[in-house]
């Protein structure tokens, strides 16, 4: 039977061309990948090549006819030992054919003809995300003694602990092998695990990250410092692209075991191209976990838990917190699960969400307000995705109030992220509107007096605070 | 690492030695069905696309078809594959089946990546194959980060990193580049110089346009190949390879080809003339050329090539008959594989 050539489509939303030119003439000799015709719409121009060996029995569509509906038959090709008589015979067939093969969502009409192709189910509506439930933090048995270390002691002692127990973990990065870090968190680790497992690297960061990510889809568990992560805004093709979006494209088939991690949020008198909080920024990706912590007890556990997620996890640090020291049980195996906040301060007349550097503002902030009686709850979130929206809500229905304190700036942050699941899961519950403590919508300026103005402040808590409760 | 400490490499590779070493009848009869293979599965999605079949982005490797059928002779069990968005025929080349790669390709549920990636994101870990990456020079830093696993693990393999000459001009290429020489990885670097980066020719985008001196002041040594001659990628690609598993460090071999359909399906093909394109394909053609070596050398039949000719056209009518038949995804994996 005589082969249909069919009006192709140049791009999914073409339904009709020009045929512009044949470049072959009936009784012609054709073999596959030969050029036959040439169609046209305004954009561009596509060749129609032959697809089966034979000769050109007959055009269907003389050139220079505008318009022709894709997917129309334009010409026959016969095979060889085909004659011209073939064509009629095949005719009616060969406009059923095209019917059947039409593509699935062009029209209406052929998709009800078409039985050959699945009804596309692009106008079935979503089904709900999932929900995960994440475990509770683990026991702390009676008696155990706790340790006073920094915040960067901690994170130190989770990578050490995790490159002791696995083999396939190691640390790349800047500066954090023979100079010991840039500040001085991979202290140790060079002199312990040796060169093939604590990298300097060049300073490239879209580089060496991608070459993280690499090592993390062929079984690796990298773990990747930042210097700040300021200057990973030249690797977030390679977070965002790679890491975060492979295990979807492939189907489930390649993980990425990573941790990128690296001091997060304002530093101190350095300006705005060092000075900012990316929260936001990648909490805002599906694919990705996102962990700030605001002690060292939390920085090690879910430190210790990032590292054995299969999945890419940006931990964000903060520079100020290093060297505030905390207590931290002193467990063979302290790890915290991923994805659960903490009340870090209990109180019935208000909520206060934070975490990381925000911690510290909500905290003197909730003291602040005990002096005044106002009790407020303090929920350190801890990790921002996948966020417990289930400890927040809860704590809002108790108190009816919110005030969400980040460094970061308010529009399409994290706090109107919090603003928004509260309105939508707790909203009958509100005695007032979420109040934002942000940074103010500024790069951060150098002077002190500005920065310090740019930045929240405990002062700016507590009067949010004291506004939501209307007093 | 250890080997950074080491004083800069400073060998180079031998020069070729006269003329590209024959292919055994059994080398050109497989070389000749995989390209076969590649160019009518190429032309079989083509035609899908433009019946609507295949939505999205189609980047067709025909014309190519000798560079990644010659480097995966050159490797070996356990060798990584990783390219970007024109990656039909690198699939095909590592044994991944046909059904699955155009399955994926209308979207459907048992495509490689369960319809969730598209022509430009496939992958087999089975096959070795990573990708399938549709930004322009990522893929290069990734393999770089395999070649890194290699090494890491101390076993011998290589990974293969394929790129455009338009991908060539990517920062993150040069970024690779220093870290692989630096620490002796094990990673071929293959540039498919095919001439145009989308419109724009390399002559109008690359200052430097010998393509395999782009490694020069890394120390990596690079050498251009014929890469519509199967036979010659095959030979330096392994020479590269053997010199990668001696630890010797990154190599880049350029590979000159071309492509002959447009970038993607729509393209508007001002940018080159016909008579270009017809003269590469009647006098280089990488098929034509295997095919007139195999009569020549009498290596088989014209009957026995037509039998070749109908079994390829088969399996490729077969992967079409599946890919046209498969149902689309459940509305289930919307959410799933998104974490493990
Ligand atoms: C970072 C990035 N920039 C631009 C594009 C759009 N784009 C897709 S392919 C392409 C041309 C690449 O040409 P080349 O590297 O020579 O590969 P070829 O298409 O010839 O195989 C461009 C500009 C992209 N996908 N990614
Ligand atoms: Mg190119």
């Amino acid at each position: 039977m005589p082969t249909e050539v069919l009006m192709p489509a140049l791009s999914p939303t073409m339904e009709k061309g020009n045929l512009a030119k044949w470049l072959k003439k009936e009784g012609d000799a054709v073999k596959s990948g030969d050029v036959i015709a040439e169609i046209e719409t305004d954009k561009a121009t596509m060749e129609v090549e032959a697809a089966d060996e034979g000769t050109l029995g007959k055009i269907l569509v003389p050139e220079g006819t505008a318009d022709v509906a894709v997917n129309t038959p334009i010409a026959l090709i016969l095979a060889e030992g085909e004659d011209k008589s073939e064509i009629k015979a095949s005719k009616p067939s060969a406009q059923q054919k095209a019917a059947e093969s039409a593509p699935p969502a062009k029209s209406e009409k052929t998709e009800a003809k078409a039985p050959a192709t699945p009804v596309p189910k692009s106008q079935e509506k979503a089904p709900e995300a999932p929900e995960t439930k994440v475990a509770a933090d683990p026991d702390i048995p009676a008696g155990t003694e706790m340790v006073t270390m920094t915040m960067r002691e901690a994170l130190r002692d989770a990578m050490a602990e995790e490159m002791r127990r696995d083999k396939d973990v190691f640390v790349m990065g800047e500066e954090v092998a023979e100079y010991q870090g840039a500040y001085k968190v991979t202290q140790g680790l060079l002199q312990e695990f040796g060169d093939k497992r604590v990298i300097d690297t060049p300073i490239t960061e879209h580089g060496f990250a991608g070459l993280g990510v690499g090592a993390a889809l062929a079984g690796l568990k990298p773990i990747v410092e930042f210097m700040t992560w300021n200057f990973a805004m030249q690797a977030i093709d390679q977070i965002i692209n790679s890491a975060a979006k492979t295990l979807y494209m492939s189907g489930g088939q390649m993980g990425c075991p990573i941790v990128f991690r690296g001091p997060n949020g304002a530093a101190a008198r350095v300006a705005a191209q060092h000075s900012q909080d990316y929260s936001a920024w990648y909490s805002h990706i599906p694919g990705l976990k996102v962990i700030a912590p605001s002690t060292a007890a939390d920085a090690k556990g879910l430190l210790k838990a990032a590292i054995r997620d299969p999945n890419p996890v940006v931990f964000l640090e903060n520079e100020i917190l290093y060297g505030h020291s905390s207590e931290v049980p002193k467990l063979d195996d302290f790890v915290l699960p991923i994805g659960k906040a903490k009340i870090a301060r209990a109180g019935s007349d208000v909520t206060l969400i934070a975490w990381s550097m925000g911690m510290t503002y909500a905290l003197k902030a909730a003291e602040e307000l005990a002096g005044e009686g106002i009790e407020a709850e303090v929920i350190d979130l801890r990790t921002l995705k996948p966020m417990d929206t289930e400890t927040i809500i809860a704590s809002v229905k108790k108190t009816g109030r919110a005030v969400t304190v980040e460094e970061g700036w308010a529009q399409s942050g994290v706090g109107a992220e919090i603003a928004a699941r509260i309105m939508e899961q707790a909203f009958d519950y509100l005695d007032a509107p979420v109040a934002r403590v942000s940074g103010k919508e500024v790069p951060m300026p150098y002077a002190a007096n500005l920065e310090k103005l740019a930045l929240p402040s405990v002062a700016e808590v507590v009067e949010a605070a004291k506004a939501v409760c209307y007093k | 690492m250890a080997v950074a400490k080491k004083s800069p490499n400073t060998e180079e590779p031998a020069a070729p030695e006269g003329p590209i070493a024959d292919f055994s009848k059994a080398q050109e009869l497989d070389a000749y069905r995989m390209m076969l293979t590649i160019r009518r599965f190429e032309e079989k999605a083509g035609q899908m696309y433009g019946m609507g079949l295949i939505g999205g982005f189609c980047h067709l490797y025909i014309g190519q078809e000798a560079v990644v059928v010659g480097m995966q002779m050159a490797m070996k069990e356990g060798d990584q594959v990783i390219t970007g968005y024109r990656d039909h025929g690198h699939m095909i080349a590592t044994g991944m089946d046909a059904k699955g790669v155009m399955a994926e390709l209308t979207g459907r549920t048992h495509g490689y990546s369960k319809g969730k990636g598209g022509s430009m994101h496939m992958f087999s870990k089975e096959k070795g194959f990573y990708g399938g990456h549709g930004i322009v020079g990522a893929q290069v830093p990734l393999g770089t980060g395999l070649a890194f696993a290699n090494r890491y693990r101390g076993n011998d393999n290589i990974s293969v990193t394929y790129f455009g000459d338009g991908a060539a001009n990517q920062g993150q290429v040069y970024e690779s580049f220093n870290m692989a020489e630096l620490w002796k990885l094990p990673a071929i670097y293959i540039i498919e110089n095919n001439r145009y980066a989308m419109g724009t020719s390399v002559t109008r985008a690359s200052a430097e346009t010998n393509l395999s001196r782009r490694g020069l002041s890394f120390n990596i040594p690079g050498v251009q190949v014929d890469g519509m001659d199967v036979r010659a990628v095959k030979a330096a690609g392994d020479k590269a390879a053997e010199w990668c598993r001696a630890g010797k460090g990154p190599f880049i071999l350029e590979m000159l080809t071309y492509r002959y359909r447009g970038h993607s399906m729509s393209d508007p093909a001002k940018y080159r003339t016909r008579e270009e394109v017809e003269k590469v394909r009647t006098m280089h053609d990488p098929i034509d050329m295997a095919r007139h070596r195999i009569l020549e050398r009498k290596f088989a039949s014209e009957d026995e090539l037509k039998k070749i000719d109908a079994d390829v056209r088969s399996l490729v009518n077969e992967a079409a008959e599946f890919a046209t038949n498969d149902p689309e995804p459940d509305t289930a994996e919307l959410y799933t594989d998104i974490y493990r």
